[in-house]
């Protein structure tokens, strides 16, 4: 059997202590493998957002743990965390987080940026992921002035720039009409199928849960089912 | 991220809210602008001191009096027919007890000592050009060696024995010489009045024109040795032995080639025979003391305006930090370590301490040099060679590295704050 890319063991999750304190996941299990595309569906309010924070190693869980590729993810402090999620993860999140007064090109190739790369290598791979999103004659334009499905382009131009293994996707579509959120999920898609990108989005769009390979149904922050198309 | 990156951000950043940016880029500008300006008033009068040194006294040379023994008691002092009136330096009034013979012969014989010349004080009446207005006039007798500012002319000669003078510019027309030049050469009469109030007049030599410094007395004749001791025999006819020979001062000579600590030495020897020495470039350290106070005064002042500055500074930073909280979030979920966030907040903030000091010293020189050479020009036209403010590269260099040190210090608070970030928490959606 493959070890899983992902995965998350017991995971639980609480804010806050005392009287005060919530639980947003109360043990969480569950296996993504490479090449996947997995859907994370559930109710507002559920612990998604929560449960992709703690796959994407943005945060910590208060008990249990994550593994990346067989290892426990605690083990990556340092230097080490920072590079894994700055080679490892591409994110696309609801709202854009573009920096409006910079250019599209100079949002694009951030992560490049962080991770150290030289600014002729940056560029030309900047240009490369903006022309796989059609967006390349806007590479100088400031990024305020994209439309909403340009600035979501843009940022899935800036989620795969570094050529990830995983992206995340948090409510991709959430903000765009249908039209556009159409073409936005089949771009996700298409970079699952042909570049082998493990896919992982947030949702709770039955439509875009349904175009996955496989869905997980968290309900009150515990696993309710998984793969089946039973309604959050 | 590279380093280059990181200022390159930084920098990109600063210009991003610019209306912020410049309104603290003014306020370090104020601050840098005062350093610079009040460090060139004291870089321009120190060089200024140091320049007319050599007019106030030769530099192997130490002026001694004796110390007097009852110096140090308040109150009427006890009747001592050996005090003289200080010759120069002192204020008014001043009396040091008088160099006899004996002392002369005592110092002479200390080691280190290469001669002893007595300074004659001089006290002429008046000076006269043939037969024209007579003028007063101060003399003062030429420690050998000394180096005049001339306007025209040459040095004294302390061993030749013609009557020579210098005269202060101011005399020039007085005395009815068309120019500076046309004075070197003339015949002046030196009117002298003795002891018993007979007058007697001594021709002397113009040799050169002084210019007005530091360390000549304004409306000063400065006469070599030949003509101070014609002039000194002429107001003591009549005075003999002990009431003569009283010198409030006298010029010790040592080898021109002795170390400090050798100097020193000699001012020990001198202080344990009951004498005081001191080098020109002690007299000029107490003018150069007042100078670096009232400089440092300044500083302080223009320091304080810094660190107003640099609250300002603290504040751009924090409105920078709060507003760039979600880009923070994002470069730390991308990855980038809290140490690159802090390198990116902080050097900001020397950058734009950097802008603020260079603008700042830049418009200092301008406005300074521009200031002082007018001043030169009216004022201060009668010392030439001041410039009243001056700058250093060195001291500019410095003044910049430390507004950009008090910038980076002022940029901590804010860069720490946006190094802790939590990227979850910054990214959390509204
Ligand atoms: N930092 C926090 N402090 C306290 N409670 C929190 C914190 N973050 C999340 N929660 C709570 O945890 C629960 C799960 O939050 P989460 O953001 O994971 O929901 P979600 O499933 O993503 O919802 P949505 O679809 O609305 O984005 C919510 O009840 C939320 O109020
Ligand atoms: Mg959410």
């Amino acid at each position: 059997m493959p070890v899983p890319i992902l995965a998350a063991r017991d995971v639980t999750k609480f804010y806050g202590k005392g009287a005060g304190r919530f639980d947003a996941l109360k043990g969480v299990s569950l296996e993504i493998f490479e090449g996947e595309s997995v859907a994370i569906v559930g109710k507002s309010g559920s612990g998604k957002s929560t449960l992709m924070h703690l796959l994407a190693l943005l945060d910590r869980p208060s008990g249990g743990s994550i593994e990346l590729s067989g290892s426990d993810a605690v083990l990556l402090t340092g230097t080490t965390l920072n590079t894994t999620r700055n080679r490892t993860f591409g994110f696309v999140f609801q709202q854009f987080f573009l920096t409006g007064g910079a250019s599209v090109l100079e949002n694009v190739i951030l992560p490049l940026k962080i991770a150290g790369i030289g600014s002729r290598e940056r560029k030309r791979r900047g240009l490369e992921a903006l022309a796989a999103l059609e967006l390349e004659d806007k590479a100088s334009n400031r990024a305020s002035n994209l439309s909403g499905g340009q600035k979501q382009r843009a940022v899935i131009a800036r989620a795969l720039v570094n050529n990830p293994r995983i992206i995340f996707a948090d409510e991709p579509t959430g903000n765009l009409d249908t039209a556009t959120g159409a073409v936005v999920e089949d771009i996700l898609f298409a970079l699952n199928r042909d570049k082998g990108i493990t896919l992982i989005v947030v949702t709770h769009d039955e439509d875009l849960a349904a175009r996955c390979d496989r869905r997980i149904y968290i309900r009150d922050g515990l696993v309710v089912s998984t793969g089946s198309a039973v309604a959050a | 991220m590279r380093t280059i990156d990181v200022i390159g951000t930084a920098i990109d950043n600063s210009f991003r809210s610019k209306l912020r940016t410049t309104l603290t880029v003014i306020a370090i500008f104020i601050g840098a602008f005062t350093l610079t300006i009040t460090n060139g008033l004291g870089t321009g009068i120190n060089n200024y001191i140091n320049n007319t040194v050599a007019a106030i006294g030769a530099q192997d040379v130490l002026t001694v009096t004796k110390v007097a023994t009852d110096a140090t008691t308040t109150g009427p002092k006890k009747y001592n027919p050996d005090l003289v009136a200080a010759s120069g330096g002192g204020r008014p009034g001043t009396t040091v007890q008088a160099l006899t013979p004996s002392d002369i012969t005592t110092i002479t014989n200390l080691t280190g000592v290469k001669s002893v010349q007595p300074t004659l004080s001089i006290s002429p009446g008046y000076i006269q050009n043939g037969s024209g207005t007579k003028y007063t006039v101060t003399a003062i007798g030429a420690v050998p060696g000394i180096t005049l500012q001339l306007a025209s002319g040459s040095q004294l000669s302390s061993t030749s024995s013609q009557s020579q003078v210098v005269l202060a510019k101011s005399y020039v027309r007085a005395l009815g010489l068309s120019s500076n030049s046309a004075a070197i050469g003339a015949t002046v009469k030196i009117g002298v009045t003795d002891a018993a109030r007979n007058s007697s007049t001594i021709d002397a030599t113009v040799v050169g024109i002084s210019e007005a410094s530091l360390g000549a007395i304004a409306d000063a004749a400065t006469t070599n040795s030949a003509l101070t001791q014609k002039l000194f025999d002429a107001q003591t006819v009549g005075l003999t032995g002990a009431a003569k020979d009283r010198f409030s001062q006298a010029s010790v000579r040592f080898a021109g080639s002795a170390s400090e600590a050798e100097v020193t030495k000699l001012k020990e020897r001198l202080t344990k025979a009951g004498y005081s020495g001191q080098t020109v470039a002690d007299q000029i350290g107490t003018f150069k003391t007042v100078i670096d106070v009232i400089v440092l005064v300044l500083n302080a002042f223009a320091v304080i305006a810094l660190l107003a500055a640099s609250f300002g500074i603290v504040n751009t930073l924090l409105m920078s930090v709060q507003e760039r909280t979600r880009e923070i979030g994002l470069m730390k979920a991308m990855g980038m370590s809290g140490s690159k966030v802090f390198g990116l907040f902080s050097f900001e903030a020397v950058f734009i301490g950097f802008l603020g000091s260079a603008i700042g010293a830049a418009v200092a020189i301008l406005v300074g040099s521009g200031v002082s050479a007018a001043l030169s020009g009216s004022v201060f036209s009668d010392l030439p060679g001041l410039t009243l403010i001056a700058f250093s590269p060195a001291s500019i260099a410095l003044i910049i590295i430390i507004v950009m040190a008090i910038a980076f210090v002022a940029g901590t608070l804010p860069a720490a704050k946006a190094a802790r970030q939590d990227p979850i928490e910054s990214l959390r959606y509204e």
